[in-house]
C-alpha cells in the first residue's frame, strides 16, 4: 500500500527447505529402511518488502502454511535461510531470538482451537505482555483494552472465555493477541477460511485497517484466490514445495504467465450470473505426491502446455495425452490383469503369450488412450505396449521417453528474477529454441 | 413447461435443546422443478443444511419436523401407497410426512439421494470403495425386487445372525453379489475415476479428497435418484478439484436429466451451477428466484450483503461491505416477532418490526422476498433509529466499527447445539 519505502525488503527468504522424515525411527534404520522425505517446502525464495502485503497462494498440501510457520523459526528448516531486518533468523538465540518473537507474530487458521478454552480473553490477549515483561501490571491490562477495542470487540468483554464468542469474533481476538506485542510482521495463516463470507469481510477490512494504523507487513497465507486479490500487493504462487510465479497483484491476475496459475484462477466460480457461460478448461488430475515429485518441472504432469519436442509435430491435446500415458507407464500405474474380457489374455508370470500380443496391445491401447494418433506416433505407443505385454516396463518407458521426452521433465525450470518471474519453460531460454509454441498473451 | 418434482410447503424444523428451542428452519416454501438445478445459498447456522436433511428425512432427536408438508410427485409411488395411506396422496403428489418412516426411508437411495460435504468421514475406512459401492447397489436392487418394503433387505440369509457370527471369523465374507460389483465399477468409470476395475479394490485412504467426492457421488447415483441433494459437495476440496466435481455434476445432469437440489455457501458455486437459487437466512428463505433475479435484481438487504461481502476477482482494490454483526441466534425464546434481519439491516424502518410474508418481487410471480422494500420504497423518515437493537436486545451497547454481538446474542449453535453438525464451514 505504501510504495515510498517498500522497497526495502524486511524479510528475505533465501532457498528454504522443509523437509519431514517418515521411516526415520530406530527400528527402520536398523531394518535398513531407506527414510523418505516428503519435500513440504523445497527451495522457496522470496522477499517481502517493508509495509507490504505478500500473498502466498496454492492448494491444500503444496507448503504455504509450512512456509510461514519456518520462517516464523516455529519449525527447524532443513536448509536455507531468512533474513529479517537482515539478521538471519536461524542464527538467533538469547535475548536477539526474544526480539525477534516480538518482532515478528502470527495468526492462525482456526479461531477455535488456537485459543485456550481455559483462559479468559484478557489472560489470552495479556499473555504475551506477560511472557515479554513489557509495562507494569496496570499498563498491561490497560493496553489489553485498548487492543480488544482496535479489533472491534468492547472493553468489558476481557473476562469471558473463548466459548463464549463467534468466530469472528475469536478471530478478532487471536488477531489482538497478535497485535500485543506491536510486531512489525504478522503472518496471517489462512485467517478467514474458518469465517462466512459476511463475517470474512469484516475480518478482511480489519487487517486492512490495522496494517494502514500500525505500519504492519503481512504474509498473507490463502487458497481463496478473491481473498488474496483484495488484500495483497504482491502474489507468490505455490505448487508443491516451490513458488511457480510470483508478481505484483495486478499484473498476475491480469496476466498470469505460470499455466498452473492461469487453471488456478480460471477454475474460481465468479459469483455473477455470466458464470456459466465463462469459457474455462478444467485441470485434470490431482496434485501427485511431495514424497516423490516429478522431475523437472513438477506441474508437468498436469501442465495443458506441456512443451513437446521441436521435431515433434503434434497437436498439443495429443501431446499431453500421451505423455500422461508415459506417466502411467513409469509408474506401473497400469492394470495389466484387466485388460480385454475377462480371462481373454492369459497372464502367466506377467507376460502375454506371443500369439496374444497383437489383440492384447490393441484392447489395451483402446482402453488408455481416447484419441486417433497420427500413423508414425500409433507405431511408437504400439511397440512400446508391445513391450508392456512382455512385462517389460522400463523398456516401454525408455521407448516412449526417448520419443517424447520434454524439455520440462529434463529440467526444472527456475523462477528467475525481474517484478514478475515465473517458473516455466515457456518463458525462459527453451522459449526461445521453442518458437513453434505460441507464447502465452 | 416443466413440472414441480417436489414441493415443500411451511415446512419447520425445530431441535429441542437443552438451551431451549432452536427454530432452525420455519415456515419454508420451496418448488423444485423436474430437471433443474436449485441452489440454497446462506451462512453457517442459516438452516440450508437441516433443510435439506428435513427432505431426506434424517432429521434425528432431538429434532422434529414440527410442521409442514413435503410434497413429492411421482404417479407410481403415489398409485402404490395410495390404498394403504389415501390421505398423503393427492393427484400425483404424496405427502412424505404424512408416510409410516419405514415407507420414506424406501424412498431414500432410489428417488432421494445424498452427497455430503465431508467424503473422507462418508466413507467406511475399513471396507474397500468397490464394496460400499456394490452395497448400495445391492440395497437399491433388493429394495426395487420387493419395492416400498424394508424387510426384503435384512431378512434374508445374508444378513441372518449365523452369517454375522460368521463374518466374524471370515474377515473376507463377501455381502455382494458379483452383479452388483459390476455396476459398482460402471459407476465409477460413470464419474470419471481412471481404472475403475484396480480403483474398486482400494480403500478409501488410497483415494484423493476429489476422487473420493467422486466415489460418493457413484454411490449416491446407485439407486437412479429423481433427485439429488448436494450438500456442500466441494467445501472440503481445492478449486481446480472443485471445478473437476462441478463439471462431472453438470455433465450426469444433462445426461441423466436428474435434479438437484445444491446446498453452498460459496455465491461462485451457485452462480456456476443453479437454475434458480434461494437464499437462506435464520431459518428462512428471504429472496428466492432465478439466478438472475437474485444476482443481479434481488429486492432483500441480506441478498445484497451477502453479493457485497464476497470479495471481486476481477475488479479493483474495492473496499468490502461487510454486514456487520452475526447470524443470529435461532432460539426460539430470543427470536422475536419481526424480520430477523432487522438488527443487522442498512434499511431497517419501522415496517420491519413485524414478521414480513412473503411478497412478489416482480409481475412474473417466481420471483418472492421476505422483505417490506418489495412492496415500498426505503424511507428514511421510518427508517430505525441506528441504536435501536442495542437498546432494546443488548445490555452491553458496542460502538465499534463492525459490532459484534456480545454475551446475550452469543451463538451456541456454533459450539454446541446439533445445528450445526454439518453446516459449510467456511469458504
Amino acid at each position: 500500500m505504501s510504495t515510498d519505502r517498500s522497497e526495502r525488503p524486511l524479510v528475505r527468504v533465501d532457498d528454504l527447505q522443509k523437509y519431514f522424515w517418515e521411516q526415520d525411527s530406530i527400528l527402520d534404520r536398523l531394518l535398513g529402511d531407506e527414510p523418505v522425505p516428503v519435500r513440504a517446502v523445497d527451495g522457496v525464495s522470496f522477499e517481502i518488502r517493508e509495509g507490504e502485503t505478500l500473498g502466498l497462494v496454492g492448494e491444500s498440501g503444496c507448503g504455504k502454511s509450512t512456509t510461514g510457520e519456518t520462517l516464523l523459526r516455529l519449525q527447524e528448516p532443513t536448509d536455507g535461510q531468512v533474513e529479517f531486518d537482515g539478521d538471519n533468523v536461524y542464527d538467533l538465540s538469547g535475548s536477539e531470538l526474544t526480539d525477534f518473537r516480538r518482532e515478528a507474530q502470527v495468526v492462525f487458521q482456526d479461531p477455535f482451537s488456537s485459543l485456550d478454552p481455559r483462559m479468559t480473553v484478557g489472560e489470552t490477549v495479556q499473555q504475551p505482555l506477560d511472557v515479554h515483561e513489557i509495562g507494569t501490571d496496570d499498563e498491561r491490562r490497560e493496553r489489553v483494552r485498548d487492543l480488544l477495542e482496535r479489533v472491534g470487540l468492547s472493553a468489558d468483554q476481557l473476562d469471558r472465555y473463548p466459548h463464549e464468542f463467534s468466530g469472528g469474533q475469536r478471530q478478532r481476538i487471536g488477531i489482538a493477541r497478535a497485535l500485543a506485542l506491536e510486531p512489525e510482521f504478522i503472518v496471517l495463516d489462512e485467517p478467514t477460511s474458518a469465517l462466512d463470507v459476511s463475517v470474512q469481510a469484516q475480518v478482511l477490512n480489519l487487517l486492512d485497517d490495522l496494517q494502514a494504523e500500525f505500519d504492519l507487513t503481512y504474509l498473507l497465507i490463502s487458497h481463496d484466490l478473491s481473498v488474496i486479490r483484495h488484500v495483497c500487493d504482491r502474489v507468490a504462487v505455490m505448487y508443491l514445495g516451490e513458488i511457480v510465479e510470483i508478481g505484483p497483484v495486478q499484473e498476475l491476475f491480469d496476466d498470469p504467465k505460470h499455466p498452473y496459475t492461469q487453471a488456478l484462477l480460471e477454475s474460481v466460480p465468479r459469483a455473477s450470473t455470466d458464470e456459466r457461460d465463462r469459457d474455462r478448461e478444467t485441470l485434470a488430475g490431482d496434485v501427485p505426491s511431495p514424497r516423490d515429485p516429478p522431475s523437472g518441472c513438477r506441474f508437468r504432469t498436469r501442465c495443458p502446455q506441456v512443451i513437446s519436442p521441436e521435431e515433434l509435430e503434434i497437436d498439443q491435446e495429443t501431446y499431453r495425452e500421451l505423455m500422461t500415458l508415459r506417466e502411467r507407464v513409469e509408474r506401473r500405474d497400469i492394470s495389466l490383469e484387466t485388460v480385454g474380457d475377462e480371462d481373454q489374455f492369459d497372464l502367466d508370470d506377467g507376460t502375454v503369450p506371443d500369439e496374444d500380443v497383437p489383440a492384447f496391445v490393441e484392447a489395451l491401447r483402446n482402453r488408455l488412450l481416447d484419441t486417433d494418433l497420427p500413423a508414425a506416433h500409433e507405431e511408437i505407443v504400439e511397440r512400446a505396449l508391445a513391450e508392456l505385454a512382455r512385462g517389460n516396463w522400463d523398456e516401454a518407458a525408455a521407448q516412449l521417453r526417448e520419443e517424447y521426452e520434454s524439455v520440462c521433465e529434463r529440467q526444472n525450470p527456475d523462477l528467475g528474477n525481474g517484478g514478475h518471474p515465473a517458473a516455466c519453460h515457456l518463458y525462459g531460454e527453451a522459449a526461445d529454441r521453442h518458437e513453434g509454441t505460441e507464447p502465452l498473451q | 413447461m416443466t413440472e414441480d418434482i417436489l414441493q415443500v410447503r411451511g415446512l419447520s424444523t425445530r431441535f429441542f435443546t437443552q438451551e431451549g428451542q432452536v427454530n432452525a428452519v420455519s415456515d419454508l416454501d420451496l418448488t423444485i422443478e423436474r430437471g433443474e438445478v436449485f441452489g440454497i445459498v446462506g451462512e453457517s447456522g442459516s438452516g440450508k443444511s437441516v433443510t435439506a436433511r428435513s427432505i431426506m428425512d434424517l432429521i434425528e432427536p432431538p429434532g422434529e419436523i414440527t410442521e409442514g408438508e413435503i410434497r413429492y410427485r411421482n404417479a407410481d409411488f403415489a398409485e402404490t401407497v395410495g390404498d394403504d395411506h389415501p390421505g398423503a396422496v393427492d393427484g400425483e403428489f404424496v405427502n412424505l410426512l404424512e408416510l409410516p418412516p419405514a415407507i420414506r426411508q424406501s424412498l431414500r437411495g432410489t428417488s432421494f439421494s445424498m452427497i455430503f460435504q465431508d467424503p473422507e468421514s462418508s466413507f467406511n475406512p475399513t471396507l474397500t470403495v468397490g464394496e460400499q459401492l456394490a452395497e448400495a447397489v445391492e440395497v437399491q436392487r433388493r429394495a426395487s425386487a420387493r419395492p416400498r418394503s424394508t424387510r426384503a433387505r435384512t431378512e434374508s440369509e445374508e444378513y441372518s445372525l449365523g452369517s454375522l457370527m460368521l463374518s466374524t471369523v471370515l474377515p473376507s465374507k463377501k455381502y455382494v453379489s458379483d452383479e452388483s460389483r459390476e455396476r459398482a465399477i460402471e459407476l465409477l468409470e460413470l464419474v470419471g475415476i481412471p481404472d475403475p476395475v484396480e480403483r474398486a479394490d482400494e480403500y478409501p485412504h488410497e483415494y484423493s479428497g476429489g476422487m473420493l467426492q467422486r466415489a460418493m457421488i457413484a454411490q449416491a447415483l446407485a439407486g437412479e435418484p429423481d433427485i439429488l441433494v448436494a450438500d456442500e459437495p466441494t467445501t472440503a476440496l481445492d478449486v481446480t478439484i472443485q471445478a473437476q466435481v462441478l463439471d462431472l455434476l453438470d455433465d450426469l445432469q444433462k445426461e441423466t436429466g436428474m435434479t438437484i437440489l445444491l446446498i453452498t455457501h460459496n455465491l461462485g458455486v451457485i452462480a456456476r451451477m443453479c437454475d434458480r437459487v434461494g437464499v437462506m437466512y435464520a431459518g428462512e428463505i428471504v429472496e428466492r428466484g432465478s439466478l438472475t433475479d437474485t444476482f443481479d435484481e434481488h429486492v432483500h438487504p441480506y441478498t445484497e450483503g451477502l453479493l457485497g461481502s464476497v470479495p471481486d476477482l476481477e475488479g479493483a482494490n474495492r473496499r468490502l461491505q461487510p454486514i456487520p454483526g452475526n447470524v443470529p441466534t435461532l432460539l426460539d425464546h430470543e427470536m422475536e416477532d419481526r424480520c430477523h434481519f432487522a438488527d443487522r439491516c442498512p434499511k431497517a424502518m419501522e415496517d420491519c418490526l413485524d414478521h414480513p410474508p412473503e411478497f412478489d418481487a416482480d409481475e412474473r410471480g417466481d420471483h418472492e422476498v421476505r422483505c417490506v422494500l418489495a412492496e415500498r420504497d426505503y424511507d428514511e423518515g421510518r427508517a430505525l433509529p441506528p441504536d435501536y437493537f442495542d437498546e432494546t436486545e443488548r445490555t452491553a451497547a458496542d460502538k465499534h466499527a463492525d459490532p459484534d454481538r456480545t454475551e446475550e446474542d452469543v451463538q451456541p449453535e456454533r459450539t454446541q447445539s446439533p445445528v450445526e453438525d454439518s453446516g459449510g464451514g467456511g469458504l
